[in-house]
């Protein structure tokens, strides 16, 4: 696990070598400040999605609880005026709320991942656009809320550290921490590796997964937070839209398999700087931005491609180095 | 005498590695033509796979096979088959959907213009079913059959492809007596054509009606070979476990405690409407026999939550006990090595370390997090205990043997403490060395005051181990056997579903 992390890791430090000695205003206080803002936005969702991917199912929803969350907080304090911790509360609840809803679907009614996250897409998307008549809003007035979500916290005269940054140091630890430390981060890479063999060694599975997925939409719902602030503006037809992409792409060139079973925080981090990395260089570098999918579309491929080989390769030898010692 | 016939097939000193198993090492066979060969030894003496070899189904890495004398290079199935070498797999193939003339003729229907000439094919199917005694309509649908007549059909199938030689691996583990008695007339009838038939089993009764000549393997070498009037009992039975029966399975007799586990008309999700009662104590090691399908397992997974029961009282240690999962099972007291152990046994992609403490790591939990110290403790104490190979705790599960594994399976539930061991076929599949180190637990364990309950398909297993051994036949109960009574015959008479003669 730790050779996948290494692999990662270089290839972001080679992207970021080559856009910075390419073009030095890459590694302007400002440029880096936007990307790590960035980075750690798409690292909080990673993040999320790799407690699911890690259990062998899927989350297609994020981008939509992102919308939804976004809409409903931009909705509860302009139109109806709500106490702002009261709004944050409930839009924080309501993400576990949808987490809960698509574990149960999972576990009690045996539908596919694939098949709940798909619907809960369009139906949370559906909603925001209803609830608020699919109006455009801003946050006139919150500077409060706009500091705790995308303020900066100064470290020199030219640089500051965003807020999103904080935010993910301390999901992350957490999740960490709970992955490798606790029984239960330990009984979710067992299920996720063999279910059936998790459940005879007296793992309650189905409460695993469903904690999985709360886990997922509730972070969800703290990126939708942090997005609404850091737009300043929310379009409920299209904020958060694709994002679950991100997400997934970053767990997966993280080293999440989505076989399951495997994953580490750090390496979904990694990965989501990559992928920020890569649209930040093609603006560096002059590259059309037309291309900017198909990039990252080859470096993820790539990159899963490698990482495939080069286990496949370890297992050869260790098969090899084993007949021999017999 | 049939032995006095011509070599047909002759196997030099065949070898065959698998990653952390010598399945074959310098195995000889030879077959005469018309002659019924037993092939007998204990789970993972390297029957299966010396089969697969001739089958074409896996190739051998040394050694040579000889047909008529010509020495033959067998790569696929296809060519086995055209060498006229035909596998009766244990598992039947036959494609439940399709009518029996389809089924004889999968991938080689008679056409003419490009479609299938369906008289042509129900003709030639109609004669092969013939040979075999059934007198069915070849436009039957395979899976209405039952498993014995299903069986017949992939023999006339077999010799629909001029086969000389079949192979029938375990070919009686799911039949019934009767279905049993036309299959051996079938295979004399067959014997009497000239078809020479390899016979793999280890019901030893079945191999000493039958066979002309029997071949042992053990630990995948050759044990020994008898020839026809040397066939007997005890003398499989000295060469397939390499020493007296009495000191390979080492029983002391202990004095049975209090009730354990107690089963008042309980009824499975597997066979509703059987009901099973039985009581089994302290210090009992009782064994559970049956034919495969008889419902053991499932037993034992309702005992164990993973199927709750669905009907009928289970009390453990005199506390009523209606598990709705493992866990519940677990905390009861309960262990369960199960029969798939790469599915349900264990997390084949996580270490030795994972694997043995994966049972306990609630019990050793400090608020959640994981106790470092007490997993270590308790994943050495089994790897100690149970003498498992394995070249550290952090070596993945799936680069271990067979028996390793196993026994990292029975560690895993002994740093719990189990008041009742539920075990599933705990020695299939695994070598003479790890097996005689499960009985030596076993023994150990009930010395102790733990109550165990055995499934096993092996009958000497079932006769050598047990106290007293409780028969299933579709389901339900058909007998018990107190240890003074367990012999062969009673146990399958039993479990073909006959009551034991007075």
């Amino acid at each position: 696990m730790k050779k996948n992390i290494l692999g990662i890791l270089g290839l972001l430090i080679a992207i970021f070598v080559v856009t910075a000695l390419l073009n030095p205003k890459f590694i302007s206080a400002y440029n880096m400040q936007n990307l790590i803002k960035w980075s750690s936005l798409y690292a909080i969702m990673g993040v999320g999605v790799a407690f699911v991917i890690i259990t062998g199912g899927i989350d297609l929803s994020i981008g939509s609880v992102i919308g939804l969350v976004a809409s409903l907080l931009a909705f509860t304090l302009n139109v109806h005026h709500w106490n702002p911790a009261v709004a944050l509360i409930a839009i924080l609840l309501l993400s576990a709320l949808i987490g809960l809803a698509h574990g149960l679907l999972i576990t009690k009614v045996k539908l596919q991942p694939f098949v709940v996250t798909l619907c809960g897409l369009l139906i949370y998307r559906g909603i925001a656009r209803w609830v608020t008549d699919n109006q455009s809003m801003g946050f006139p007035g919150q500077d409060r809320l706009d500091y705790i979500f995308s303020g900066q916290v100064s470290v020199t005269s030219t640089f500051a550290l965003p807020m999103p940054l904080i935010y993910l140091t301390v999901i992350a630890i957490l999740a960490a921490i709970f992955l490798n430390r606790t029984i239960w981060g330990r009984y979710l890479l067992a299920l996720g590796n063999n279910e059936e063999g998790a459940r005879y060694s007296g793992i309650q599975t189905d409460n695993l997964k469903i904690a999985a997925y709360v886990i997922c939409s509730v972070l969800a719902g703290i990126t939708g937070l942090l997005f609404a602030f850091e737009l300043d503006s929310v379009q409920p037809a299209q904020t958060g839209e694709f994002y679950e992409l991100y997400a997934i792409a970053a767990a997966v060139l993280g080293g999440c398999s989505l076989r399951g079973g495997e994953g580490t925080i750090l390496g979904v981090i990694i990965a989501a700087a990559v992928i920020r990395l890569i649209y930040n260089s093609i603006n560096m570098l002059g590259i059309s931005t037309h291309l900017e999918y198909a990039i990252l579309g080859i470096v993820i491929l790539l990159g899963v491609a490698v990482d495939e080989l080069v286990k496949r390769y370890v297992a050869r030898r260790r098969t090899a180095r084993q007949q021999a010692g017999q | 005498m049939a032995s006095d016939a011509p070599l047909l097939l002759e196997v030099r000193s065949l070898g065959k590695q698998f990653p952390g198993v010598r399945a074959l090492h310098e195995v000889d066979l030879s077959l005469a033509q018309g002659e019924v060969h037993a092939v007998i030894g204990e789970n993972g003496a390297g029957k299966s796979t010396l089969m697969k070899i001739l089958a074409g189904v896996q190739s051998a890495d040394t050694g040579e096979i000889l047909l008529d004398g010509q020495q033959v290079n067998i790569q696929s199935v296809r060519d086995a088959q055209n060498l006229g070498i035909a596998l009766i797999h244990q598992e039947l193939n036959l494609a439940g959907n399709l009518d029996l003339a389809a089924n004889i003729f999968l991938g080689r229907e008679p056409q003419r213009a490009g479609f299938i000439d369906r008289p042509a094919l129900e003709a030639a199917a109609g004669e092969h079913l013939q040979r075999v005694g059934l007198n069915l309509p070849p436009h039957t649908i395979a899976g209405d059959l039952p498993i014995g007549r299903q069986q017949l059909v992939e023999i006339a199938k077999a010799l629909s492809c001029n086969a000389r030689i079949l192979i029938m691996d375990e070919p009686t583990s799911s039949l019934s007596q009767k279905e049993t008695d036309t299959l051996f007339s079938v295979v004399r009838d067959l014997r009497s054509e000239g078809i020479s038939i390899i016979y793999i089993s280890h019901r030893l009764g079945e191999v000493k009606e039958l066979a002309d000549r029997v071949t042992v393997l053990r630990d995948g070498e050759n044990a020994g070979n008898l020839a026809h009037k040397e066939i007997g009992h005890d003398a499989m039975v000295k060469l397939m476990v390499g020493r007296d029966l009495d000191k390979f399975y080492e029983r002391s007799s202990h004095a049975p405690g209090k009730p354990v586990l107690a089963l008042d008309r309980l009824r499975t999700h597997a066979h509703p409407s059987s009901e099973i009662s039985f009581t089994v104590r302290g210090g009992e090691i009782v064994g559970l026999a049956g034919l495969v399908g008889a419902g053991r397992t499932e037993l034992l997974q309702t005992l164990f939550g993973v199927t709750p029961a669905i009907g009928g009282e289970m009390r453990i240690a005199d506390q009523p006990f209606a598990p709705q999962s493992p866990l519940e099972a677990i905390r009861a007291g309960l262990a369960l090595a199960p029969e798939d152990r790469k599915q349900q046994g264990l997390i084949l992609q996580m270490a030795v370390r994972a694997n043995a403490s994966l049972a306990s790591l609630r019990r050793d939990q400090r608020r959640g997090f994981i106790d470092r110290v007490a997993e270590e403790t308790v994943a050495q104490d089994a790897v100690d205990q149970m003498a498992v190979k394995t070249p550290s705790l952090d070596q993945v599960t799936q680069y271990l043997s067979g028996g390793n594994q196993q026994k990292i399976v029975l560690g895993k539930w002994l740093a719990l403490n189990p008041r009742l061991l539920l075990l599933d076929e705990p020695t299939r599949g695994i070598d003479v060395g790890a097996k005689r180190e499960i009985y030596r637990l076993m023994e150990l364990l009930a010395g102790e005051g733990v109550a165990i309950l055995f499934v096993s398909s092996e009958m000497e297993e079932v006769l050598g181990m047990s106290d007293r051994a409780l028969v299933m036949h579709e389901g339900r109960m058909s007998g018990e056997l107190a240890r003074d009574q367990l012999t062969e015959e009673a146990v399958m008479q039993l479990a073909t579903g006959l009551s034991l003669a007075a």
